[in-house]
């Protein structure tokens, strides 16, 4: 792969320089530090046997030790103050392995990619996610992985995250608003779940299914999506090494409003097929009816590949507004594949783009 | 209403309406305009036309409403405020958005419904703004009523580009158009009533 081939930029250079400082983040917001963390420490030592474990490290208190879990506010918290300001810590990962991905790319500044969210279930404005996701609780979470399969199971986020070694890709992002944004992702591909799941030869494409909790998911409460979200992929794009399971951004959990605490990445297709906090991975036969292709079938379609020669009803596709570029920076011409072709160009040789957009 | 109170009203209207444009200004100076700064700025200034249009419109109904008449001399001036924040609307669109590139600019204007519709809207409200001036009002006489009524078009216009602009909830697009349908009704329902009333003249008579 052409891409791994980048051996001589080295990622760790690009990164540094790019990354938001915490501090002038926090400062920003006049957060409420909460002191009960909920801390879900017992699972830990299940599954630490294999030796490229990765570790979340509490943000906060260095050196605390492994934890694994989300921090939620205390109750009290919760109805006294907005939920705006309820505080969700951050926390390191530690133990994830640089690639060459993207690395010579500009990052999206860390306060863009978590405050400027397309996630209907908690509202549906760009703002909202990071405002109303904050009771979400990510942990603990299992994911059913059901259908064509030898033997259906669940999985735990702990042990997905030990599937495969963890790893930081920088993809671009193109949502078919016709905006886009580079993130430093972390996660395993997800190929690897795909063969731990062991599929039948029936086993065509697959189905995602997000979470659809009323209560702590605002929006999901409105009827303006078909709840819950439903994502697909054939077992191609399913297996291709460029399909990522995220786990989180740079260097941290996964904040809810991205989808906490797995969602998926196809960095050539449009954002809305990256299914957000996946609750059940189904193998099927026949392709699956996704939420926005049923939603406006017109408008979007299974396959959404990012295709600056097919146009949207409401957006052009040609050109897209890179997010942070700045008030006067005008358009940036849109990739075929988003500028992935040749990772994922052969998969539709065959297939007619304009008719499966 | 007298001249002095007049004079009151049109300041503070001149004072509210260049409210948006000043916190527009003021958030860009201190880059606050968020991750996506010019759909800020282009969907500040749509947002802003849209209401001032629909106060525009209002003036009407209330005085048939009230019976009071002091409220037509401030149309225009709104109207202008409209135009103005619908150049500004323009403006972002063709500059800050499409850098002057006319080419995607025609693309984009071609191929996207609610693009079409709210740039139709923005050029029937040139022939209104340049004939709002009182010379012209009194040179077109009756014409100048008929032109006009093109601001009902636009309105519709105005509340369709949104609606259509709007991916999947329509909850706002939807207060726009229940409240020019109300400003719309109010006018019909006079109409009606004053057409009734001219029916009924020559058997009372």
């Amino acid at each position: 792969m052409i891409i791994i081939n980048k051996s001589t930029i080295n990622p760790t250079n690009i990164l540094a320089s790019d990354i938001t400082p915490r501090e002038v983040f926090e400062n920003r917001r006049d957060f409420i530090k909460s002191a009960g963390l909920g801390l879900i420490a017992g699972s830990a030592g299940m599954f630490s046997a294999k030796s490229h474990a990765a570790n979340i490290v509490n943000g906060e208190t260095k050196g605390a030790g492994l934890l694994i879990g989300r921090a939620n506010a205390p109750v009290a918290e919760k109805t006294a103050v907005k939920s705006s300001s309820i505080y969700v810590p951050r926390q390191k990962i530690t133990g994830y392995s640089k690639t060459a991905y993207g690395a010579d790319e500009k990052l999206t500044k860390y306060e863009n990619v978590t405050t400027y969210n397309n996630y209907y279930e908690f509202g549906t404005d760009k703002a909202d996610p990071a405002i109303e996701s904050t009771r979400f609780k990510p942990r603990p979470w299992a994911i059913s992985i059901e259908g064509e399969v030898k033997k259906a199971k669940t999985i735990s986020i702990e042990e997905l995250m030990k599937l495969a070694p963890l790893e930081e890709r920088i993809y671009r992002m193109r949502c078919v608003e016709g905006w886009s944004m580079v993130i430093p992702w972390i996660g395993l591909p997800l190929a690897s779940l795909v063969k731990w799941a062991e599929p039948t030869g029936n086993a065509k494409y697959i189905e995602f299914t997000s979470a659809n909790d009323t209560s702590t998911m605002p929006g999901a409460r409105e009827a303006v999506l078909d709840w819950p979200y439903v994502e697909g992929l054939r077992m191609d794009e399913a297996t291709n090494p460029l399909t990522l399971l995220a786990v989180g951004l740079y260097g941290e959990v996964l904040p809810n409003q991205n989808g906490a605490p797995v969602r998926l990445v196809t960095p050539w297709k449009y954002g809305f097929k990256g299914a957000k906090a996946i609750v059940k991975i189904r193998f099927v036969d026949k392709m699956p009816l996704t939420t926005w292709a049923k939603s406006g079938p017109t408008e979007y379609g299974f396959y959404a590949n990012v295709n600056p020669n097919v146009d949207h009803p409401r957006w052009t596709q040609s050109s897209e507004k890179r997010i942070g570029a700045g008030l006067f920076a005008g358009r940036i011409k849109t990739q075929m594949f988003n500028g992935y072709s040749e990772q994922v160009g052969q998969m539709y040789a065959s297939l007619d783009l304009k008719k499966h957009f | 209403m007298n001249k002095q109170q007049t004079v009151y009203v049109k300041a503070a209207i001149w004072l509210f309406a260049l409210m948006p444009l000043a916190r527009l200004i003021w958030l860009g100076v201190n880059e606050d305009l968020g991750a996506n700064p010019v759909e800020f700025v282009e969907r500040s200034t749509g947002t802003w036309t849209l209401v001032i249009l629909l106060t525009t419109l209002s003036m009407t109904p209330i005085r048939l409403l009230t019976g009071q008449v002091w409220q037509i001399q401030l149309r225009r001036l709104l109207g202008l405020f409209m135009f103005f924040y619908a150049c500004l609307h323009i403006a972002t669109y063709v500059w800050l958005d499409y850098s002057f590139v006319w080419v995607d600019i025609t693309k984009d204007i071609i191929k996207h419904p609610y693009v079409i519709v709210g740039f139709s809207a923005f050029l029937l409200t040139i022939p209104l703004a340049a004939t709002s001036n009182s010379y012209l009002i009194k040179r077109l006489k009756s014409n100048w009523k008929k032109l006009h009524q093109i601001v009902y078009l636009i309105a519709i216009l105005g509340v369709l580009h949104f609606w259509w602009l709007v991916k999947k909830d329509v909850t706002e697009p939807i207060y726009y158009a229940a409240v020019l349908a109300l400003l719309l009704g109010v006018r019909l329902y006079f109409k009606q009533k004053s057409a009734h009333k001219m029916q009924l003249k020559p058997q009372s008579a």
